[in-house]
């Protein structure tokens, strides 16, 4: 037996991710249709795959350079031209999908004590890295504000400690999204507080309802910010583990020195996935865009039938409804989908303490499967009601 | 209106409510057009696509090219329609290259195939010459893949 008292107590306080609770007992029934699944439901296109192929036979085997490949960070500089972002190749830095990036630009910023502001309901893994890098966390919860996080929020929280915020539009795991003037005010506030932004905009090319906006291209922000992007959920390339940072070079000769020492690079055969992706991969991405768009529009209107609280999502794959007037948490709720109708849905308090009434919909599954879990989350309502 | 389009070859059998939600119109909207579609005979049937491997009708499938010659006053549209009007042909493409038109047959045997060339459109005056290729394996159709490499849904079932 080993003591754990020895190991690390940041570690041991760590509380394991509420989803993976979850997963372990739906893995075990059969004939499942989830709802629960934070991945596309595509194979990455074949050209990507197939370009990787190609690089590997050409024994493109090697480690690249710390910041990646030269012809990446000029895929990716070019790339976020269209968001209206202007990165030079050294500011700009391929990583581990995008979560290395969150631990990065944290990991960079953090000295013990300062604070995190983290709008809630969050993205799993922000809090607890948060507390890794001995930051304190301080949520605001979005509830009352459709879940967007407005300026005047956020300026309520801020205190001489503050450090940063973690925006994520389109979010994980509620599907909402800004608008440029929301953003706009947002950044008014951040760059009056002279605090820094994180923004993971992983899912910036599922924007259903009018182009997507990165607070990045507000003036004064650029210098404050460290921009999160990748490939899994606009490329459906979430095995390859390909993502990449953008931020002013001054932050990047820092942030370089992390991803130096703990990955040295990201996988030379996902850097070259992702430069054919950029290059030949947009009509997919728009393909995929038009399909999650109908199924989103598909959900929404079967579960607003169904009787369900929701915000309509405007992005990503995902949407929240609430449970609270079933008269179950979201947790019991879940449980009993899973039970009686073999449908499986992700308990809301994974994503916060205080989302115990909501559940987290993926609607990254097949229009069959989402019209008959559709019909199945009405039949079950409906019984709880009776 | 290609959206509808696109829907359709999907799921021939999305309602109209259905198609409507998902892409944001009007029930009357979505009838209009397909009704519009219908009329320009964009749409001509909604049909089923069957797995072959589970059921057959007919066993042997052929590829036929043949070498034609025109004649005054009668255009290959001519000489076309004479050919797919057999209900054996399947389909039937008009080519550039070394042979004019190419046609998809079905039969039930080898046999049956060969005796429909050899009689009936070898036998045309306008046919100079047949090549029949036999199909021995289907590996895409229609844009569809017909051996997957993964059936199934290998993602884990749950994740952030």
């Amino acid at each position: 037996m080993i003591d754990l008292n020895r190991i690390s107590q940041k570690v041991r306080a760590l509380k394991p991710s509420g989803i993976r609770k979850f997963f372990d007992i739906v893995q075990e029934k059969e004939n499942v249709i989830s709802l629960g699944v934070g991945e596309p439901d595509y194979s990455t296109p074949w050209n990507i795959i197939e370009e990787a192929f190609y690089q590997l036979e050409q024994g493109e085997t090697h480690y690249t350079s710390n910041h990646g490949l030269l012809e990446f960070r000029e895929s990716v500089s070019e790339y976020l031209g269209k968001y209206n972002l202007n990165y030079a190749t050294d500011e700009i830095i391929a990583t581990i999908g995008g979560s290395e990036g969150i631990d990065l630009a944290l990991r960079t910023l953090i000295n013990p004590g300062d604070e995190i502001i983290v709008p809630e309901p969050v993205y799993v893994p922000y809090n607890p890295l948060s507390t890794l890098s001995d930051a304190t966390v301080v949520p605001i919860n979005t509830e009352k504000t459709d879940f967007k996080l407005t300026a005047k929020a956020l300026e309520e929280k801020i205190t001489d400690k503050t450090k940063a915020v973690i925006i994520c539009f389109p979010n994980n795991p509620t599907g909402v999204t800004l608008t440029k003037t929301e953003l706009a005010e947002l950044a008014a506030v951040i760059i009056k507080h002279d605090i820094f932004c994180i923004t993971d905009e992983i899912y910036s090319e599922l924007s259903y309802e009018g182009e997507h906006h990165s607070i990045a291209a507000v003036e004064g922000m650029k210098e404050r910010t460290i921009y999160l992007n990748g490939f899994s959920k606009s490329f459906s390339m979430t095995g390859w583990r390909i993502g990449y940072l953008a931020a002013p070079k001054e932050l990047v000769d820092q942030i370089i020195k992390i991803h130096q020492y703990t990955t040295l690079c990201a996988p030379i055969m996902s850097q070259y996935g992702a430069i054919e992706a950029l290059k030949n991969g947009m009509e997919s991405v728009a393909k995929m865009r038009a399909s999650y768009n109908r199924r989103r529009r598909l959900i929404y209107n079967g579960l607003k039938e169904a009787g369900f609280d929701i915000v309509e999502p405007k992005g990503a794959m995902y949407i929240f409804p609430s449970v609270e007037k079933f008269g179950l948490t979201g947790e019991e709720f879940a449980l009993k989908l899973l039970e009686e109708k073999n449908i499986a849905v992700v308990p809301g308090v994974a994503f916060g303490e205080e989302f115990k009434y909501y559940i987290r919909c993926s609607y990254a599954t097949s229009i069959k499967e989402i019209k008959e879990a559709i019909i199945k989350i009405k039949e079950f309502v409906e019984e709880l009601e009776k | 209106m290609e959206k509808i389009l696109e829907i359709l070859q999907e799921d021939s059998r999305a309602t109209i409510k259905e198609i409507s939600i998902m892409l944001g119109e009007t029930e009357e909207e979505v009838k209009n057009k397909i009704k519009e579609l219908e009329e320009q005979n964009i749409i001509l049937k909604y049909t089923t696509v069957i797995n072959e491997e589970e059921w057959k009708e007919n066993e042997v499938t052929a590829f036929i090219e043949l070498d034609v010659t025109i004649e005054r006053g009668k255009g290959y549209d001519a000489i076309a329609e004479r050919i797919y009007r057999f209900k054996e042909v399947k389909s039937l493409y008009l080519l550039s290259g070394k042979y004019d038109l190419l046609l998809v047959v079905e039969g039930e045997s080898l046999e049956t195939i060969a005796y429909f060339v050899a009689e009936k459109l070898a036998t045309l005056d306008y046919v100079n010459a047949t090549d029949s290729h036999f199909l021995m394996k289907k590996y895409k159709e229609n844009g569809v893949a017909m051996v997957p490499r993964n059936k199934k849904d290998t993602r884990i079932k749950v994740s952030p």
